[in-house]
């Protein structure tokens, strides 16, 4: 069977067609060409019909080990290219897995859309085999959702899924179809305008409060730009930098921001928040007008809210419009598309310096005071050292554009984001809001489908890689060229550090037993080896971006080491615990150990 | 302090649920709840109140919206509206003691709905205050159940709503959709 050619444009004429059919050619015609999941018998009918569009070479279907890895790989797939990543599952335990990758999504504003297949209709609500209310339990951790009982509906639904996906602040839509409804024929046409009176995306109405917020910005002598993942989603890093070096604004990033300003930039201060560099945090709290930029005020951020940048206005320009006022209550809010509202900006940003801030900054900076990441010893293997190994030797190798970083959640996480230099907005794949375990390899594996060419780096713990580590088998079944960290420190890192700081040493149930990795990569097919010493680290890394597919490296690191600096929970952002020589050098908050 | 808001939304399946699941989530102290139809068709209008700060205030009406089914928010200046709530109330009066709650019901201009040996059913429409007065009258006999609604409001005139609408930053004039 073939498709005619304008099968697939939105004004096609009506057809009638099964629901299975209506699903990918959906699908289709929205520039979906990969699909996340795992069949089952309630989305059999829609797998059959899936043959022939994987035979026309129009949908291809990655079959994932377990359903959180779908929702992930279309999260990360969503990431690496703006566009709307399609998992697909059946119903029940299918569904239920796939529940942390749509909360991971949904906390992060990642457009991704969930297909499910729901027991038939006539058994809705009978506990029937594999029957699970995945609307109810979906309904807090996703933007919306739908039960669709009725194939008239289905063409609708579809395109309202991928609508609300994608557009205002993206996140992930649920659509769960009942199996009569795969099966049943009705009418398909996608012409149809999306009516949702309920929905407005983009709020237009921040033309005054942009002038108030310029004239705030202009003003101020110690201005410091706090920028977020809103940037790269609203994809104006370069206006940003335009501003910036008109008007001479220092930028701490969050961590979904990491990139949104080159970190080599003089103005780029690196990541704020519980693990950013002591200076980061100090100009947080020295700034006169604190200007945040598509960001939510996250706890990791802000640290203690009531002792969080309090002598500085603050500027909030923010889509959702709840996101204001939550946390921290602007002086000016520009709520708006940062698409729209950032350009609108730069004109009446007038050009400045700001001499004795910015040398002051610097002081802060050159200050060994200052150096909490950038210290690290050589004559064991430290997480920090691996890093900066991967990262210099990878982009050695390869045009730092053409290099994505996926991390999976706690100390090694920190630590990419402390010791690889990013370079641009969207480069880090990584799991801020809902920090979740297992993430980085099937996000790594999601970024690698949408970028073949591109060096795709899943960088790990060894408590979160065994939680997914059964994906090696997509690795190979889909060929990926992967190339996987495992950052294996024997614990639950970042877990063992709150428990060294905070809980006396007292290790409960973070020590962690690995399997043999090397052995295990093996089993899958895949060319690994282990490093145990700082010297093996450069040629290792080598071995895996030069091989032809993917790669795993075992990293046997030093066990007890601590990402510094540190905000302790409930702290200040400038109450940093330092580095137990740093502290001894320069005063600081003694760490309990 | 208390706020009273109504939320207009599709009538569509477990929309109510989507709303006091969010309520519930993000933690908001919801005094009471009342749905009902709207004057528009397909449109149902939710009446509830919830205790907190204006930022609280702020929040709710902020994260309601935002829900795709939901069409519209408005919260009211307490002056600004009129806000009556029902009650249906069970009280066991015998014979003798009849004449005693008849009076009492003719001063609240409460009315009998059904009346036995044993017991009366009294109906009362009004203000809170003016049914926890009554209710609480009533205990002397011995109640024996009971149900409210529940306060509903409407706003008095678009115009004193806006007037008595405390001014806030942002604005906080009536919102028509709006969220992502």
């Amino acid at each position: 069977m073939h498709f005619p050619p304008d099968h697939f444009r939105t004004t096609a004429p009506p057809r009638r067609i099964t629901g299975s059919e209506m699903i990918w050619d959906a699908c289709v015609t929205e520039g979906v060409s990969l699909l996340f999941g795992h069949p089952g018998g309630a989305i059999l009918p829609a797998y059959d019909a899936l043959a022939i569009y994987e035979a026309e070479g129009l949908l291809h279907h990655v079959l994932v080990r377990h359903e959180q890895c779908a929702a992930h790989m279309a999260d990360g797939y969503a990431r690496a290219t703006g566009e709307v990543g399609v998992c697909v599952a059946t119903s029940g335990p299918g569904a239920t897995n796939l529940v942390t990758g749509i909360a991971t999504a949904q906390m992060d504003s990642v457009p991704i859309v969930c297909i499910t297949g729901q027991v038939p209709s006539p058994m809705l609500g009978t506990d029937a085999f594999q029957e699970a209310d995945i609307v109810g339990v979906t309904q807090p951790v996703c933007k919306h959702n739908y039960l669709v009982t009725d194939v008239a509906d289905l063409p609708m639904v579809m395109k309202e899924a991928f609508y609300i996906a994608r557009e205002g602040r993206p996140g992930p839509v649920l659509v769960d179809v009942c199996k009569d409804v795969q099966i049943a024929e009705g009418e398909f046409r996608y012409d149809m305008e999306v009516k949702l009176p309920g929905f407005d995306p983009y709020p237009a109405s921040w033309q005054d409060a942009l002038v108030d917020a310029a004239d705030l910005i202009n003003a101020a002598e110690a201005p410091l730009i706090m920028a977020g993942h809103g940037i790269h989603l609203a994809g104006v890093s370069d206006v940003l930098l335009r501003i910036v070096e008109k008007a001479e604004i220092p930028v701490v990033t969050t961590l979904l921001g990491t990139g949104n300003i080159t970190e080599t930039h003089p103005l780029s201060l690196g990541m704020g928040g519980m693990h950013g560099e002591a200076y980061a945090n100090e100009a947080v709290q020295a700034c006169d007008v604190l200007i945040a930029l598509g960001m939510r005020f996250d706890d990791r951020i802000t640290g203690r809210l009531d002792r969080f940048a309090k002598q500085a206005s603050v500027v909030h320009f923010e889509l959702d419009k709840a996101e204001v006022g939550k946390n921290v209550q602007p002086d000016v809010a520009v709520v708006g598309d940062l698409a729209e509202t950032l350009p609108a900006l730069e004109p009446f940003i007038h050009p400045n310096t700001h001499a004795e801030w910015l040398a002051s900054l610097t002081d802060r900076k050159l200050s060994s005071a200052g150096k909490d990441i950038l210290t690290f010893e050589l004559d064991e293997l430290v997480p920090p050292f691996v890093m900066r190994q991967i990262w210099s030797e990878t982009t050695n190798l390869r045009d730092p554009s053409d290099v994505l970083v996926a991390t999976d959640v706690g100390q090694h996480q920190m630590w990419e984001s402390q010791y690889f230099v990013h370079e641009r907005a969207g480069q880090l794949l990584t799991s801020g809001g809902l920090g979740t375990m297992g993430y980085g390899l099937p996000a790594a594996m999601g970024a690698q489908m949408a970028w073949p060419d591109k060096l795709v780096w899943a960088i790990v713990g060894d408590g979160g890689f065994q939680m997914t580590m059964q994906e090696l088998a997509t690795i190979q079944q889909e060929k990926l060229p992967v190339k996987i960290a495992i950052i294996n420190n024997g614990f639950l890192g970042m877990v063992r550090q709150w428990q060294q700081l905070f809980h006396d040493k007292r290790y409960v149930g973070t020590p962690v037993l690995s399997p043999d990795y090397v052995m295990l990569a093996a089993a899958y097919g895949i060319p690994a080896c282990k490093v145990e010493e700082p010297g093996q680290v450069a040629e290792a890394v080598r071995a895996a971006n030069t091989t032809d597919g993917p790669y795993l490296i075992d990293f046997q690191v030093k066990e007890e080491v601590n990402v510094y600096p540190m905000v302790a929970p409930g702290a200040a952002v400038d109450e940093l615990i330092r580095r137990p020589h740093i502290v001894q050098d320069h005063g600081g908050v003694v760490p309990s150990f | 302090m208390k706020h009273i808001l109504a939320a207009w939304m599709r009538d569509r399946p477990g929309v109510l649920n989507r709303v006091t699941g969010l309520l519930s989530r993000r933690n908001f102290n919801i005094d009471s709840l009342q749905v009902s139809a709207s004057e528009e068709p397909g449109i149902s209008r939710m009446t509830f109140e919830v205790s907190g700060d204006d930022r609280t205030l702020e929040q709710v009406r902020s994260q309601l919206i935002k829900l795709v089914d939901v069409t519209r928010v408005e919260s009211f200046a307490q002056e600004a509206i009129v806000k009556r709530e029902l009650a249906l109330v069970r009280v066991a009066v015998g014979p003798d003691e009849r004449r005693q709650v008849l009076d009492l019901i003719q001063v609240f201009e409460a009315t009998v709905e059904d009346i036995s040996r044993t017991d009366m059913l009294i109906q009362i429409v009004g203000r809170e205050e003016k049914i926890d007065s009554l209710i609480g009258l009533l205990r002397d006999y011995h109640l024996l159940e009971m149900v409210r609604t529940g306060p509903v409001a409407i706003v008095r005139s678009a115009v004193a709503n806006v007037e008595s609408e405390p001014a806030l930053e942002p604005a906080r004039d009536t919102w028509q959709g709006g969220g992502v």
